[in-house]
């Protein structure tokens, strides 16, 4: 009942429910109440048309059609009932024998129902009408017959998956027998799938019977189906046409009505609906957004690469993205950190113009002198199609499998630059070269399943280097790489960045890496950029995120049989609204001008005059953490922070770590470092 | 680098995969002969299961008892059983089929005649139905990405959705009665000239177009979120060549083992069909045979249709191969 009221919750299950629970009524009940009428002969109207009287005619024996067809209702969906119980027991049967009756004797089941399955169930059909004979017993048995093999294919897979999961492995280790295990475990477990496919299978049964009666095939006279009328009717298509399409209409709505409550079981019990937002209001974004700064860029030749200005992506109900800005010069590596949806992808994709709506992005982007938008024209995608190239973190998905390695690394040329196919293969081998892929003539010929990760990896920098690339975005570039090849992957960036003078950012949650690579480190949080700060002056980090980071990165002091240390709590979602600081809830020096007022990036406390010994600030910092800031400057020569933070008590000191606690779930953890 | 090392790797693209072809090669022809020898077998093993005398059965009770022994006696069914099975594969070797019982004409010459007006209603329904499925089905795949065009999305899904359920031979009933009865444009049955074609064309077509441009929508769509139609924008290709470059030759792979069972189920489809218009195939052929007994008829046509549709199946698997080698290496 529970799973009924689950299925009538939809639009479509109603519907398909009262369809098919209106064809049975019919059934039951037709026969009694005109089952008479329905077989009294009207010798004055013999072959009569359509009439008031006799709605769909009359037959040669003037009995009324109409009647007929209601009354037909009940044979054919007890035979269609029948064929289908045949089909789903034999195919359950078939389809468990590998799991009943073990390996040897079940693969050879399999692979004869794998045979079967590819023969249409109608060619089946015919094979079993004749070995059955002509007729109703005949047609069951054929349909059930023919409907076996793909029932037991479906069986069988569902069984397969069922069989490894842990409870049927414990059944089988406790020595329970086979049959045991499948009728007490495997199932009850796949029994919605079958039920719906039992169902959807009684439509197809349904169908068929239609068509074997149709025929002649099936039933025989005196006894009449759906489709024995319709065979009777089809002969006196231009004097009667309802004759033949009444019977028809039901047939196409029974089957569809078995079609539909197959697919609204399957609806109600496997497939979830889909995210909210494809309903959630567009006003909630565009109140969110804020208008973009105005940016008046001098028309000059920009020295810069990339200039970001406010940059802001939102998606209906959310905003992951709230403000980012920063310039990057020609070569510069700019790396940008923070936990995963802190805004840093999002980032990245607003950037290269690759989000879709329903996500949309705001603010100012200046690629090479040109302001990109997201409908930019023909000089824009040549623009970006040539001079920024993009890196992503799962290179086994980033390739078409299906086309080879250097066609794909020659289509940017062709598209681009013009080249025809040979000079654009000829580029794409000599950039897998220039990857340092080993034997790239052969390689370049190869499908992306025949290369390994990190080489698919080098071949995607391949591939952005088709061109005269002026930008590399890099998204998480050697995450799903293995630990060696992360290093060869990395190097390469470096080296191409070198030789060509490409400017990077490299998107990571790793701080190490992006220190170790980078010369400049964006922190994300929470869709705003925290803290901005030159790589050389991480030890020097004047926000308190940033730190707790950096706290949490093991060392080569640290032990390594203690837990990583870890930042307890998690980032705000990107859908909800917050005043103040996104960190407060996690941050050990928040108080309530935190709390109330978001704090804007702001330059970085400047560092202490050694010469003079003076303390470059004091005036606007509480006195009470006065002492505490003079300590910061260290010694001559030591890391200078010359960016900028976003915190109302940058540069204070932290109270002792807050770390290492084992027993947060998982998912509140901001695991950090490797 | 060598000349050899040069023939090895340089110009000719297919020899990385070489490997892989000859290996997909040897396993798809052994499960083709295994499937064959299934048919051949099951087509032969046929009449033996029928209950009683066949050909008592199909010469009616009134036929004499010689002519039923001379009959048995013709068609070799009083040898043993091996022997009999022998003389079926010597005869299908050489092009022999068995004489009709009714017509008395070699099933040979019965199939031949009959076989050509059968696969010419399959195929160009066939090719109907991917003409006008496949770009419907990615034309509705972009149209109704990430919640898009909700609107178009649900009368799509409910028009495929009754149109695939609705048998041909009904829907070929229903386009007699539109455009023979009512409107008298197009022949009711019969095979005299082009405009016979289009009904049974068109009845054959109509479901399995519904489903398959429903197929290949939901393949599109997911084709469309994978990281490397990604990687197609970022390489700034046009709509035009990222979803029918890059999306649509994955989309159609993975639709194209539905594509197969389509055809196949054409090839059978092609039975109720040829009897709604009295087509003079190998369907309405085997109706007939089937109702007035005559088995070595049926067994001819079954073994032809049986064929035609591992051929199909072959032929898919193969395509399938040339469009995405992975399958070669995974299946
Ligand atoms: S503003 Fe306050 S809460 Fe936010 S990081 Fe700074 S100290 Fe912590």
């Amino acid at each position: 009942m529970d799973s009924l009221k689950r299925v009538l919750r939809t639009p479509l299950g109603v519907g398909a429910l009262s369809m098919l629970g209106l064809v049975f009524l019919l059934a039951i009940f037709a026969p009694l109440l005109w089952g008479e009428a329905a077989s009294e002969t009207d010798t004055a109207h013999l072959l009569a048309p359509p009439s008031a009287e006799h709605w769909v005619g009359t037959d040669s024996l003037g009995r009324d059609l109409w009647l007929r067809t209601l009354v037909a209702t009940r044979l054919t969906v007890l035979l269609a009932l029948g064929a289908t119980a045949l089909g789903v027991l034999l195919g359950i049967l078939l389809g468990s024998a590998p799991a009943l009756l073990g390996r040897r004797i079940g693969r050879f089941v399999t692979a004869a129902v794998n045979i079967l399955v590819a023969f249409p169930g109608l060619l089946l059909c015919l094979f079993f009408a004749v070995i059955f004979g002509v007729g109703e017993v005949g047609a069951v048995f054929a349909i059930g017959l023919a409907g076996a093999p793909t029932f037991a294919r479906l069986c069988h897979t569902l069984v397969a998956g069922v069989q490894e999961r842990d409870f049927v492995t414990a059944s089988r280790i406790a020595g329970r027998s086979r049959a045991y295990v499948l009728f007490k475990h495997i199932l009850p477990n796949i029994a919605e799938p079958l039920v719906v496919q039992a169902t959807i299978g009684a439509g197809s049964c349904l169908l068929t019977f239609s068509g074997l009666s149709f025929l002649g095939l099936g039933v025989q006279s005196p006894a009449f189906d759906w489709g024995r009328l319709m065979n009777e009717g089809l002969n006196r298509i231009y004097l009667n046409p309802l004759a033949a399409l009444a019977p028809g209409l039901l047939v196409i709505t029974a089957g569809l009505a078995f079609n539909l409550t197959g697919e609204a079981i399957a609806r109600a019990f496997n497939v979830e609906t889909s995210g909210s937002w494809v309903t959630a209001t567009a006003a909630a974004r565009t109140a969110a957004r804020k208008v973009p700064a105005a940016f008046s860029a001098a028309n000059t030749v920009p020295r810069e690469v990339l200039r970001v200005t406010d940059l802001q992506v939102g998606f209906p109900g959310s905003n992951p993205v709230r403000g980012v800005s920063f310039d990057l010069r020609p070569g510069e590596a700019l790396g940008i950190v923070g936990e995963s949806g802190a805004g840093k992808s999002l980032t990245g994709l607003a950037i290269a113009q690759l989000i879709e709506p329903p996500g949309q992005v705001d603010g100012e982007i200046t690629f090479l002198g040109m302001p990109l938008r997201p409908d930019g024209g023909e000089d824009q995608r040549k623009l970006l199609g040539t001079s920024m190239a993009l890196i992503f973190q799962d290179p086994m998905s980033s390739f078409n499998p299906a086309r080879r390695i250097g066609e794909q690394l020659a289509e940017i040329s062709r598209v681009h630059q013009g080249m025809n196919r040979r000079a654009a293969w000829e580029r794409a081998v000599d950039r897998l070269r220039a990857v340092r892929i080993s034997d790239p003539q052969r390689r370049a010929g190869q499908h992306p399943f025949e290369f390994s990760g990190g080489m698919r990896q080098r071949a995607m920098i391949g591939m952005g280097l088709m061109a005269a690339p002026k930008l590399l975005i890099a998204d998480e570039p050697t995450t799903s790489l293995d630990v060696t090849v992360q290093q060869q992957v990395l190097d390469l960036i470096d080296s191409v960045r070198e030789e060509e003078q490409v400017a990077l950012i490299l998107i990571s949650h790793d701080l190490t890496l992006v220190a170790e690579r980078c010369e400049r480190i964006l922190v994300m949080y929470a869709g705003r950029v925290v803290e901005d700060i030159p790589a050389s002056a991480l030890a020097v980090a004047q926000h308190p995120y940033t730190r707790l980071l950096l706290a949490a990165v093991p060392t080569l002091a640290t032990d390594l049989d203690s837990p990583l240390a870890v930042i307890p709590g998690s980032q705000p979602d990107p859908s909800t609204q917050f005043s103040g600081c996104a960190f407060a809830p996690r941050c050990p020096l928040a108080d309530d001008i935190c709390r109330t007022r978001e704090p804007l990036l702001r330059n970085a406390i400047p560092p202490i005059d050694d010469t003079r010994k003076k303390p470059g600030l004091g005036i606007t910092l509480k006195t009470s953490r006065m002492r505490l800031e003079l300590n910061l400057g260290g010694k001559p020569g030591s890391p200078v922070h010359t960016g900028q933070v976003a915190c109302w008590h940058k540069g204070e000191p932290l109270p002792a770590p807050t770390l290492i606690d084992d027993d947060l779930p998982d998912e509140t953890l901001a695991g950090v470092g490797r | 680098m060598s000349a050899l090392e040069n023939a090895a790797s340089g110009g000719d693209f297919l020899s990385a995969g070489a490997r892989h072809w000859v290996r997909f090669a040897l396993r798809r022809t052994g499960q083709l002969l295994v499937s064959l020898w299934v048919l051949i077998t099951a087509a032969f093993a046929m009449i033996h299961l029928i209950p009683g005398d066949p050909v008592r059965s199909s010469l009616g009770l009134t036929a004499s008892q010689e002519l039923v022994e001379t009959t048995r006696q013709n068609l070799g069914l009083n040898d043993p059983l091996p022997l009999q099975y022998w003389h079926f594969l010597q005869g299908l070797v050489t092009g022999d089929l068995g004489m009709s019982i009714t017509s008395r004409l070699p099933v040979a010459e019965i199939v031949a005649t009959r076989f050509a007006a059968t696969a010419q209603l399959a195929l160009s329904a066939f090719a109907l139905s991917v003409v006008v499925a496949v770009p419907i089905g990615v034309a509705v795949a972009v149209r109704t990405r990430q919640g898009r065009g909700r609107v178009l999305d649900l009368g799509f899904a409910g028009t495929s959705v009754v149109l695939g359920s609705i048998p041909d031979f009904l829907i070929g009933v229903i386009l007699v009665w539109i455009f023979s009865v009512s409107l008298h444009l197009l022949p009711v049955g019969g095979r005299t000239g082009l405009s016979s074609y289009i009904l049974p064309v068109l009845s054959l077509a109509v479901g399995p177009a519904a489903i398959l441009s429903r197929i290949v929508r939901v393949e599109m769509l997911s084709v469309l979120e994978a990281d490397y139609v990604r990687t197609a924008r970022a390489k700034r290709l046009s709509a035009t060549r990222i979803h029918l470059g890059h999306a649509l030759p994955n989309a159609v792979t993975a639709s194209l083992t539905l594509g197969g069972l389509m055809l196949s189920g054409m090839v059978a489809a092609t039975v109720l069909v040829e009897t709604v218009f009295a087509w003079p195939g190998l369907g309405s052929t085997i109706v007939q045979a089937i109702l007035v007994k005559d088995y070595p008829l049926v067994q001819g046509v079954v073994l032809v249709y049986g064929c035609g549709v591992l051929l199909v199946n072959t032929l898919v698997d193969v395509a399938m191969t040339i469009l995405d080698p992975r399958s070669a290496v995974i299946r």
